[in-house]
Formats: structure tokens, sequence, C-alpha cells
């Protein structure tokens, strides 16, 4: 984590501790046209062009200019649905997406500096594949790829690949659906292991160009992974050399102790739902624990708070904008994290109030794309760096540089 | 008496896994960055070419058991290299190689009707069958199919590709944001298919793409790999780069089309070739004979003699005689992972010819491995290839070329600054695009 930037100006607002504010690192998520599924009615919506290069490319250049950390690119195996676990038949919403990692890459050389981590979906994907594809992107980007690894339980989508069936799950607190939900993420776990073990399946100095022996990488500095688990196993090594980040920055989203254990293990950020400060600073001692448990407490480990925003400078406005969204689409929004509705500036005394139960970061999800990721990048951001709880520059060139994070030595390579 | 000149299609092969590749020259750079990439695909876009190629590999080379270390060994993943390329140029079609064994068809229509999307229309798959048990220790699904299946598997798979293609029939997205419209249809995407290998149902969840699908490239040479590309391909990649060979595969495969109730112009045969640039012929003559000196070592020499042998030859003089012990012919294979072995389907024929051969030329191991394996196709000067290469394609020994340089990411830039110019000027290859998908470059019909 990065150490506090400076401390607290008299004019800035005291946070409820009586520590410096940290500089916070920011991330937005990125959906189609915004979280709010009736986004798209905007006039800044432009939902012609979710399906171009172009509109993903804007979103991200906005997010660059607002010196964010990085942006995630939501997917899925299967058409968006207002219904948890099945499929629908809603007309009036965005359906219909671009592969993440396909739309990764395509704006990876249009920008800089910030970091670009699509998501994944572990339970019906190859680990061998997407070690590869982001390994790659690391390269395209010079060091900015991470990776937002994700299970499904959708039956649905299971039908879509035909290799196994996934029963629906009727009742949340059952012992069938938390065996099911622990499988789902014991196997993403297990998908993890492999794409960091691939990631490091090559030295990085193993092509060597040896032109007097004839040798164009030194076998030795290669490395079988042997991975085996129960429903997977994988030989190695990679086909693509180590990337330039060695290891790409991994996150998951979580919710419960199941996913937290899944971040404990193998995430570098985990993005959670506080609704309030006791639950954030619960949340944060849980995975402290479980990432004790797994071994790791030496590691650095981010826990971003996940917040979809309504930001306007006046904080009736954002409310009413709500509202106008919500009739729009003929229901109230709900989000599995918390929503904010008011102004940048209240925002940030929101975040930091949630960053002292423990957040180094916040991850938000703009209610409308066209409208809150300005309203992030040119309001809250100044408000945040007038605050010295924000850089006023990037001051590094890679994604774990972003996140004070060390670029990591192979597991494989002899001390 | 003259039939018009047919338009030549000219594609680039980035290099990458093979012995083509000298990557000891000075001038190589790297073949994993992506400023490489880009280079290389600038090229082929400023010099107008139809699209660029990359192959794929699943599983690094072994020989002897041991990780095969003389070649080029490493590449990037296909699809993130083709859609960042998609950012770095305008025209350029975007041709990847997919394996039909190791994905799923939701997974693999997902990623080509998104590239497609982000490209403009510019996207094309080679499919290929994969290889076997050895690739499989790097999927879940493990094991290998048999080749029969192997193959009924690429059919089937790439059917239902274009049946997930084909879900979206392009009208569903309405989006109008004063009636609240966005879909047309809330069952678009819907689709089922039952069959031998898939078993699948459900709705795709990518709208249909500028090209409706990818364009289709097929690379197999047998019966029925070539029945296969005369069914269902777009283009067939082919290794007849040669006028005689070239001129009897592209007879065979266009006389196939009809049986598909498909006309001659609807599949493009198009062989990989390498050249070599002079400014005199002698001078590309002695010029392509120092590259496959490069290219082939002593040490490849051997390597590359073990893939007919089958038994470790180490101990031979790559500049003495062939060996005179027979090829193993167990079911053991000492080389794994790379595709040529399966070209030598024979080889006790091939070791007795290539002895006869060697013998009567007085050949060491590394000069035949040389004379049978590295031959560049195009030495010349660039008047000499851009003539050759309008002669073979007028005389339908293909419809154009797939070149692959052997210095990367640099070796295309003679031909483009040399040769392209002269077929321009002889109004056989476009001086500039016309339309902007690769589907327009290559003069195929939209798909129906």
């Amino acid at each position: 984590m990065s150490p506090s930037a400076a401390s607290p100006s008299p004019a800035s607002p005291a946070p409820s501790t009586s520590t410096p504010p940290a500089a916070l690192h920011l991330a937005v998520a990125l959906d189609g046209t915004g979280w709010h599924p009736a986004s798209w009615r905007e006039p800044v919506a432009r939902p012609r062009e979710v399906f171009t290069a172009g509109y993903w490319a804007d979103l991200v250049a906005e997010a660059e200019r607002g010196l964010l950390d990085l942006v995630t690119i939501e997917d899925g195996l299967g058409p968006q649905s207002s219904h948890f676990l099945d499929p629908g038949e809603r007309t009036d919403q965005v359906r219909g997406r671009l592969d993440a990692v396909l739309v990764a890459a395509r704006i990876a050389p249009l920008t800089r500096h910030i970091g670009i981590v699509p998501t994944t979906v572990a339970t019906h994907t190859e680990p061998f594949h997407i070690s590869k594809a982001i390994a790659t992107l690391d390269y395209v980007s010079s060091g900015r790829a991470g990776l937002r690894v994700q299970i499904t339980a959708r039956p649905n989508e299971a039908a879509h690949f035909g290799r196994r069936t996934i029963p629906r799950i009727e009742a949340y607190e059952s012992p069938d659906t938390q065996e099911l939900v622990t499988e789902l993420f014991d196997e993403a776990a297990d998908y993890v292991e492999v794409v960091r073990r691939l990631w490091d399946s090559w030295e990085d100095d193993a092509e060597i160009r040896d032109v007097a022996t004839g040798r164009f990488v030194d076998r030795d500095k290669l490395h079988y992974i042997d991975f085996q688990g129960r429903r997977f196993s994988v030989k190695g090594p990679s086909i693509t050399p180590r990337p330039p980040q060695g290891q790409p920055v991994v996150t998951a989203l979580a919710h419960a102790t199941v996913p937290y254990r899944l971040v404990a293990r193998q995430a570098d950020i985990g993005f959670v739902t506080p609704q309030d400060t006791d639950q954030a600073r619960a949340i944060v001692a849980e995975i402290r624990a479980e990432r004790l448990a797994a071994g790791r407490a030496d590691e650095p480990l981010h826990i971003f708070g996940d917040l979809v925003v309504f930001l306007d400078d006046d904080p009736a406005e954002a409310a009413a904008r709500r509202e106008r969204l919500d009739a729009l689409a003929g229901e109230p929004y709900t989000s599995d994290a918390r929503i904010f509705t008011g102004t940048p500036a209240q925002l940030a005394d929101l975040l930091q109030e949630l960053a002292a139960a423990g957040l180094s970061g916040f991850r938000l999800r703009p209610a409308v794309a066209g409208h809150d990721l300005p309203a992030i990048t040119r309001g809250l951001v100044p408000e945040l760096q007038r605050r010295d709880a924000f850089r006023h520059a990037y001051e590094a060139d890679t994604l774990r540089g972003l996140l004070g994070l060390a670029r990591p030595a192979n597991r494989y390579a002899a001390a | 008496m003259s039939k018009p000149l047919k338009q030549i299609h000219l594609a680039a092969h980035f290099p990458g896994v093979n012995n083509t590749t000298v990557w000891s020259d000075p001038r190589a750079g790297s073949h994993i960055e992506f400023s490489s990439f880009a280079h290389f695909a600038r090229t082929a876009e400023r010099a107008k070419f139809d699209f660029l190629f990359l192959a794929e590999g699943l599983r690094l080379r072994e020989q002897g058991g041991h990780i095969y270390d003389l070649d080029v060994v490493g590449r990037p993943d296909t699809f993130t290299v083709l859609s960042a390329l998609a950012a770095v140029t305008e025209r350029l079609g975007l041709t990847g190689t997919i394996n039909s064994t190791f994905n799923e068809p939701y997974e693999v229509a997902r990623q080509f009707a998104s590239l497609d999307h982000l490209s403009g229309g510019r996207a094309a798959w080679n499919v290929v069958t994969s290889w076997d048990a050895f690739t499989g220790e790097n999927f879940r699904r493990g094991g290998f199919l048999p080749q029969e299946e192997r193959y009924s598997r690429a059919k089937e798979f790439l059917a239902t590709a274009n049946e997930l293609f084909d879900s979206w029939d392009g009208n569903e997205i309405v989006a109008d944001q004063e009636t609240g419209v966005f879909l047309r249809d809330a069952k678009a995407g819907a689709f089922v298919h039952s069959g031998q290998h898939f078993d699948i149902e459900g709705r795709f969840n990518v709208p249909r793409s500028p090209q409706g699908r990818p364009v289709i490239f097929q690379a197999g040479d047998s019966d029925e790999g070539r029945e296969f590309a005369a069914s269902s391909a777009d283009a067939i990649f082919s290794r007849y780069a040669d006028l005689d060979t070239g001129r009897a595969f592209y007879t065979d495969v266009k006389n196939r089309l009809a049986r598909h109730g498909r006309r001659p112009d609807q599949l493009l045969v198009l062989p990989a070739a390498t050249f070599v640039l002079g400014d005199t012929d002698e001078e590309a003559r002695e010029l392509a004979h120092d590259v496959r000196r490069q290219q082939v070592s002593g040490a490849t020499a051997l390597k590359h003699l073990e893939f007919v042998w089958n038994r470790d030859l180490s101990s031979y003089d790559p500049d003495g005689p062939l060996p005179d012990v027979d090829p193993d012919v167990s079911d053991t294979h000492i080389s794994k992972g790379r595709a040529q072995v399966r070209m030598y389907r024979d080889p006790l024929a091939i070791a007795r010819e290539w002895r006869e051969r060697a013998e009567a030329n007085n050949w060491s191991i590394r000069d035949l491995v040389i004379e049978t394996g590295n031959r560049q196709n195009f030495i010349g000067t660039p008047e000499t290839v851009a003539r050759t290469i309008n002669d073979y394609v007028q005389s339908d020994a293909a419809d154009g070329f797939i070149l692959v340089p052997h210095i990367t990411p640099t070796g295309l830039d003679p031909f483009a600054d040399k040769v392209v110019p002269l077929l321009q000027e002889q109004g056989v290859f476009r001086t500039d695009y016309e339309g902007t998908t690769l589907r327009d470059h290559l003069g195929l019909d939209a798909p129906a």
C-alpha cells in the first residue's frame, strides 16, 4: 500500500479517526452504458456505439485523464439479465457484450498509464488460454494488465458450453448451495494458481539467443508447472514468456466468506461491498484473517470498496436523476454494492470515512458511464487532490507500480 | 484471346516458431514485444496487403524429452495481439489460427465476433484441428481425439460457431432512447445445437458483427481437409507455392466446389511463400544460399533428420553422410508438438529416398536438410519476383500468396517497398483499399 501522501490541511474535513488521510486508489468499473439498467436512455449514453472500439477507447481515455489506477471491464458468458440466476426476456435494457479481454487489448495501445483489468469467467474457460492472453495484454500495454476472476453459477451459461450441468440454486443458505458455491470458488482458486504458475514458467532471462551454441532459449529456465487439481490438470510451461510485470494484477469481487477466501488466497486486490464503516472494518478483518490462514499475511493485499455512484454538483439533481432512471426502468435500482447519490465532495467525505476502516481504495461503478465517469474524473478527483488524498500525476509506468506492489520474484528461479 | 488479368491477393505471416526465422541476424528483433507486431502490421497495411496472419502453438515443442531450444521459442496470444493490432491499423485484415480441439464454440465465436466488431469487420479465423495428447496436457479436456474424430469435431465446431454467428440477424438492436426499445426481439441470439460433439443451447451474447461472420480459412491438406475447405472455407492456406504442384492443388480444390453448390471464386487458394530479394538475380541466389545456411545449422539439421529417423542422431556428423540405420517406426515419437512431422507418413520410404538423393548429389546431412526443407519460393530482383508471382497467379497456381519473411519484424519492408509497386504498375495489385472489410479485400460475398 502507498504511504499517506501528506498530513491533512486545516481546510480539509477531518476524517473520523486521528490518522492522516491515506492516498486512495481509484478504479472504475465499466459495464455497457453504465450500471443503472436505464442508463442507456440518457442523452450522453451512446447506446448504438457500445459494440464499437471507439466507445470503449473514449471511456478509458476519460478514466486515464482522471489519473485513475485502473479500469475493470465486465463480462459474462450469456446475455445480461434482470434476474440473478436466470435469463430474462426484457427488451428495454442493453443486451449483448463484447469479450472483455479483446476490448482490453483493443484499447491498451491507445493508453499510456492506466491499468486495464478485463473480467474472465473461470467456470467454463481454460486457464492456459487466459494466462497467455493476460500475459500478452501485459506486453501490449507495457505492464498495465490485470485480471478479474469470476465464477458463474448460472445453469443457462453452463448450457452454452455443455460440458457440465450446474444445478439451479433454490435456497441460498442450504448445504447444497454452500457446497456448489465452495466448489466453484475452489475451482477458481485452482484456475488462478495455474495462471500464476504459467506466468512464472519462464524465467525472465530464459531467452538467450546464444549464437555460439545455436540455442534460442536456455531450457533450464523454462519450467513445467505440473498442476494437478480436482477439475483439471495443466502441464506447462506457458507458450508466452513471463510478462513485463512478472505477475499481472489479479482481482476478484467478493461478498461472503467463501469468496473472501479466494481473495485471500489468490488476489492482489479484493473488491468488497460494505454498506458502512463497521461492515467495512469487519470485512477487512475477515479477509486479513483468511490471508493469514493462507500463509500470505506478509504479502500486500489491497481491499477496495465498491460503490455505485450518481454524481452531480447538486445533491438534489443526483437524486432526481436516479429517480428518473428508476421510473424508466420500472423499478427502483438495487445493487450488491452501496449506492451513493450526491456531490463529488460528499462522495470524497464518504470514501475517506470508509478508508479509515481499512480500505485502501475504491472501485466506483458509474450509474451512467457517459455522465458519472466524467463526474468522477473532473469532480471527485480534483476534490480528493485538494485533500491530498489522490495523486496529481501518474507516478509509475506499470499497474503494479501504481498500486505500490513490487515486481514479484519468479517462484521457479533458483535463488 | 486474353481473359482479364486476375488481381493478386497478398498477405503477411508474422513468423515465429520455426527454423525459417533467422533469429541470429543482427537485424532480428523481438517476436514477443507488441512493437514488433505493430511494425509488421503497419508495413503490411502500407503495402495494401489483404491481411496479416498468425499461426498458433499450445505447447512448447520437445525433442528427445527436452524442450526444443534451437528455433524461436514462445509467442503471444493470438486473439490479444490481433485485437491490439486493430488499434494501430485501419484496413488490414486480421487472421488468427485457433484450433477446434482445445476450445469451445461459444467462447471462440464470442472472441471472433468481438474481434470483428472491434476491428470494424477485419477478422478471419484459420480453423485447425489440434494435435495430440501432448498438447492436451495443457487443457481441461485433456487427452486427445482419434484423427477421424478430430476432423468431425472441427466440422461440427465450425458449423456450431456459424449457428451462433447467425443467431443474430443484425436488425435486433434498435436502441431507441425515446421509446425505450433496445432490442427488437427478446429472443435475439437464441440457438440450439445437438450433435455428436456439442449439445448446447441458449443465447449467444454478441450481436451480429460487421462481416456477419469472420472470413474462414482452412489449412489441412488431406483429402478430408480439402473437402472441408471446399464445403465451408472462404480461403485455403496451402503449402504448394511452386508452379506445378500449385496448379495441381489449385485445380483439385476448385473442382471440388461445384459439388457443394459453390462457385470457383468463393474459395481462394493462398499458399505460404518465402522470398529473397537482391539487386541482381545472382546476388539474390547467393543471399538465398546464405539464408538457408543460417536457417539450418548443423544441430538443426540433425534434429530435423530425427523427425524422420525417430532416433537420437546426436552422435552423427551433420557434415557427414546420412545414417545407415533405418528409422524407428515404433509408436513412440521423440519429436513432440511439431506439425511438420506429420508430413512424413512413411519414414522408411522417405529415408530411402533421401539416402539416394544425398548419395547422387554428394550431400551431407546438412545439405540434404537444406535442399529438402528450406527452399525459398521467390528469389531474384524485385522485377523477377514480381513477374514470377504474377505468372503463378495468372496461370492458376494460386490466387495470391501469404508471405513469410525470415527476419522479424522488418523482413517484409523490402517487399513492400520494392515488389509491391511493380505489381501495382502491372495493374494486378490494388494501389489503395477499395472497401473497409477483409471480405471486401478478398472479393468475397457477404454471408447469407
